[in-house]
């Protein structure tokens, strides 16, 4: 490639790495440095050096014996969260393909309308409308009432508090990160090659698998990062739908930054999360490309 | 496009893919209609209906501060979702359709970066470096909201532009370049149109997310700067009343308005 | 689709947007006062009655946590004149220098404060803080799932067969461990390793019983989803008047009593609008505004006469006399005593 260009990409990416530096990733340093810091004695951090916050990332000291385990308390908490993204990423695909297909096929001044259906409901406040979602499950709920007046059910079913409640929950507020780059990428779907495919005589399913899917990959792969990541850091929908018994990843950052006072460790923490997630996408982004230009 | 719908076999058509769509449909607005429906409870609860009323409009509609919280959260997230995508599409041209060249992967992890630090770090860091630039200023406007929302909103715009731009077709502007057409026309009346899908998805996006926000905006907010979520975080620990429905009401009344005339004027142009 | 149409559309709106910026950073500084304080805590009224009394505007700015609050403030540059921590979180205000010494005591209203909220631990002798509001965290329990005595944490902590499944605990860590420690037999904030081992037995035993840990219980136990719950008592009151079978109890073991305050931050601007504040809601009739509107008592005297009448003999705002010695304040704990805590929170919930 010739220099000019790289000079040329160098310059159209630029005014976004400024504002990012600026107000994400300049500001992050500072969490790198108070992971190796000492946390204050109400808040914040003393200027000591201490690998204590990145020891108990990983380790557990027993408060009552001393004796140092594996922290398991945050594996589970980082499992926990790790596979609720990743079911939440695979429905939302499974519904969302479907729409942005349905959107992308309208004549073409109705698609945005369309679009703007998936977005309305996301401008109200994410508060109440989880709170609306609960009104729909809870025991005396719409759902229950319409199954028992039916004659389907007997008794109420318990949904609110569920695993399932907190997936349908998480699929509902994340849908549209995926349906919006789906839509982006199948609007350019040239159908003529689809004509050809089913020209060859190749079915349905066929269509779908060896021409659609491969052609509205970089979609897929958008749409399922705009889902997985900030999935991770999900804590409003778990916590109303889910109960709160049980800690997400973001929880146990934000108690390490609120009550627990232990700035440190919430650092050490998020910095861990960060790296895997930043290695995790990587590794997608170059399978995905490789994929795309073998197949 | 009209040779597809005048056979009985349509190429476009995917069995039972219309029927997700519209079961999608319902989905995200079965709980929209709940909503709705509670911003007219004569109770103090957004969970148990107590009739007919329509108090919380009225005191929706006394409170300053829910209202200030409102316009502010529109403010913030149209200038945000706004400066985001303009540097957002900027960024997807210079990293897609060319090979890896040097920093590119730098430039794609930065750009995604903000989508992979908890919303509570990038909150604090940035509390205590706006804090420090508010001091050494004096300045405490609505600037360092806009800017903390921006940043973060740039993957957001990012990825759907990106989609659309990987493996678009050359040909159309070769052929303009070709024509000699300069650059800049080849990429107004060209590259520009074929991208539009992209910088709309994105910013769709981008003003969604920002409109949502509450833990950042909670730390870089200044006095008076309160927006929609985060007077609703403040009310969690207490009571939620159906003020903020009646508020969403309104707000959802008025993007059906402005949306239907916006389509129908469209309508009658063409 | 015309995306011409759009694009004059987001022009325009990105103009007015910067006028709308721009007019926000220029506001006149004469005659403001910035309040800091939780969310749908303030009436309005109190407000207008105040901006009216002094000529002065008033903005008010919501925090969800004592924790925001201290960050918050702690870095600065934030713009309030004034904020209202918790008592446990004033030692921490006033040891980090971020309140003003404002002297409420000696101020013409003070003579309203119930003696018994002047020579509080975190304040002694009310030199920084005016009072706020003052309230319990005891349990609510609906009678019609369990008949039995509601005054004590075995509510939550042993929960009877009846209430199994059906029980929520707020997620407050310093609230619920702290009623813990003290249902064990221990002092809040307690390094005794002994009995934080009982606790954090107690409460994984528990568990398991629990249908939640989550907020917005006003909702919740007034339409029966929750039968039982560790809650605050104006809730509960709210609570019992849409749901007559919902008790407050008392744990005979031990419960926390709060109460929250009003201090001047040192880097206020607007110092003496802020003292005026103070004084103001220490008289009888401002402070029943007050707890009018978030249903919690305010410890001045004389301000009964103007609560609510269903306020006045709740037994959920007035403390029974037999169950007053059981009240604790929880002071500020060390930190070895809150890294213990969160360890067995982190355990709890992991």
């Amino acid at each position: 490639m010739r220099r000019a260009e790289i000079r040329r990409n160098w310059l159209l990416a630029t005014p976004a790495l400024i504002l990012l530096l600026a107000a994400a990733s300049g500001p992050l340093l500072i969490a790198v440095v108070y992971s190796v810091l000492e946390p204050g004695d109400y808040s914040g951090v003393v200027w000591k050096l201490s690998g204590e916050g990145w020891f108990r990332v990983l380790f557990n000291r027993d408060i009552f014996d001393d004796t140092v385990s594996l922290a398991d308390a945050h594996l589970t908490i980082f499992w926990r969260s790790a596979s609720l993204s990743l079911m939440t990423t695979f429905f939302t695909l499974l519904l969302g393909f479907p729409t942005a297909y349905f959107i992308a096929t309208r004549p073409l001044r109705q698609r945005m309308l369309w679009l703007f259906l998936v977005t309305i409901p996301f401008w109200t406040n994410l508060l109440i409308r989880t709170f609306a979602i609960m009104e729909v499950i809870r025991n005396e709920g719409i759902a229950n009432s319409t199954l028992m007046a039916l004659g389907l059910i007997d008794a109420p079913i318990q949904m609110l508090y569920t695993d399932a409640s907190v997936l349908a929950g998480m699929v509902y507020v994340y849908l549209p990160l995926m349906v919006l780059p789906l839509y982006a990428s199948l609007d350019r779907l040239d159908f003529r090659l689809v004509e050809a495919a089913y020209d060859l005589y190749a079915s349905r399913i066929a269509v779908l698998r060896r021409v659609i899917i491969p052609l509205v990959k970089p979609g897929i792969v958008a749409g399922s990062i705009l889902v997985f990541i900030p999935s991770l850091g999900a804590y409003v929908t778990p916590r109303v739908l889910g109960g709160g018994k049980n800690m997400m990843i973001s929880n146990l950052i934000e108690l390490q930054f609120g009550e627990g006072r232990n700035w440190p460790l919430g650092a050490a923490l998020s910095i861990t999360l960060l790296a895997f997630v930043m290695v995790a996408l990587i590794f997608y982004v170059r399978n995905m490309a490789g994929e795309q230009r073998n197949g | 496009m009209a040779e597809g719908t005048h056979r009985r076999f349509s190429v476009r058509r995917m069995p039972g893919f219309t029927s997700i769509a519209m079961l999608t449909f319902a989905m995200l607005y079965g709980p929209i209609v709940i909503l709705v429906i509670y911003a007219f409870n004569a109770g103090e609860s957004v969970a148990l209906w107590e009739g007919f009323s329509l108090r919380w409009f009225v005191t929706a509609w006394d409170n300053t501060q829910v209202q200030e919280a409102t316009f502010r959260s529109l403010i913030v997230a149209g200038a945000a979702s706004l400066t985001a995508t303009v540097l957002a599409t900027m960024a997807a041209l210079g990293t897609t359709r060319t090979r890896p060249y040097p920093g590119s992967l730098v430039i794609y992890a930065l750009i995604n970066q903000p989508l992979m630090v908890p919303e509570i770090v990038t909150a604090v860091a940035l509390l205590i470096v706006f804090a420090m630039i508010k001091i050494a200023t004096g300045y405490s406007g609505l600037i360092f909201l806009i800017a903390a929302h921006a940043a973060f909103c740039v993957p957001f715009a990012y990825l759907p532009i990106r989609a659309r731009l990987e493996g678009m077709n050359l040909d159309y502007e070769t052929a303009a370049a070709d024509l000699y057409a300069p650059p800049w026309q080849v990429f107004r009346r060209v590259t520009l149109p074929l991208m539009a899908p992209g910088i709309v998805a994105g910013a769709m996006l981008a003003f969604v997310i920002s409109l949502d926000d509450v833990v950042i905006t909670e730390f870089v907010k200044s006095a008076g700067q309160d927006t929609l979520p985060t007077y609703m975080l403040g009310q969690l620990r207490r009571m939620v009343t159906p003020e903020v429905n009646a508020i969403s009401t309104a707000l959802l009344g008025v993007t059906v308005v402005l949306l239907t005339a916006f389509f129908v004027l469209n309508r009658q142009r063409r | 689709m015309s995306f011409k149409t759009l694009r004059h559309g987001l022009l325009g709106g990105a103009i007015a947007a910067l006028a709308m910026v721009s007019a926000a950073g220029t506001a006149s500084a004469a005659g403001e006062l910035n309040i800091y304080n939780w969310g749908n805590y303030t009436n309005p009224e109190l407000i207008e009655k105040f901006a009216k009394a002094y000529d002065v505007k008033v903005t008010l700015t919501d925090y969800d946590s004592n924790t925001t609050a201290l960050t918050k403030v702690k870095a600065g540059g934030h713009g309030f004149d004034i904020v209202v921590p918790s008592a446990n979180y004033v030692p921490i205000f006033v040891k980090e220098g971020l309140l003003l010494e404002s002297r409420p005591d000696q101020m013409e209203n003070f003579k309203n404060v119930d003696p018994q909220w002047v020579d509080v631990p975190w304040d002694p002798g009310r030199k920084y803080t005016a009072p706020w509001q003052w309230g319990t965290t005891g349990v609510a329990v609906n009678t019609s799932a369990y008949a039995g005595d509601p005054n004590t944490a075995a509510i939550f902590l042993d929960p009877p067969a009846e209430l199994v499944g059906k029980v929520n605990v707020v997620p407050e860590m310093n609230d619920v461990i702290g009623i813990a420690i003290m249902y064990v037999g221990g002092e809040p904030c307690t390094e005794d390793k002994a009995v934080l081992r009982k606790v954090r037995d107690t409460l994984m035993a528990a568990k398991p019983k629990w249908q939640s840990m989550d907020y917005g219980m006003t909702e919740k136990m007034s339409n029966n989803d929750v039968m039982a719950s560790v809650n605050w008592n104006g809730s509960t009151f709210r609570i019992r008047l849409n749901n007559p079978k919902v008790v407050y109890g008392y744990p005979k073991e031990g419960y926390v009593v709060w109460m929250d305050s009003v201090a001047v931050l040192k880097d206020a601007k607007n110092v003496e609008n802020a003292k005026l504040f103070q004084n103001f809601i220490m008289d009888p009739e401002n402070a029943a505004l007050i707890s009018a509107f978030a249903r919690y008592a305010n410890g001045i005297n004389g301000s009964e006469a103007y609560m609510p009448e269903d306020m006045k003999t709740a037994p959920e705002i007035v403390v029974p006399a037999e169950f007053k010695a059981a009240g604790k304040f929880l002071p500020t704990c060390s930190k070895e005593a809150r890294d213990l805590y969160t360890a067995i929170w982190t355990e709890l919930r992991k």
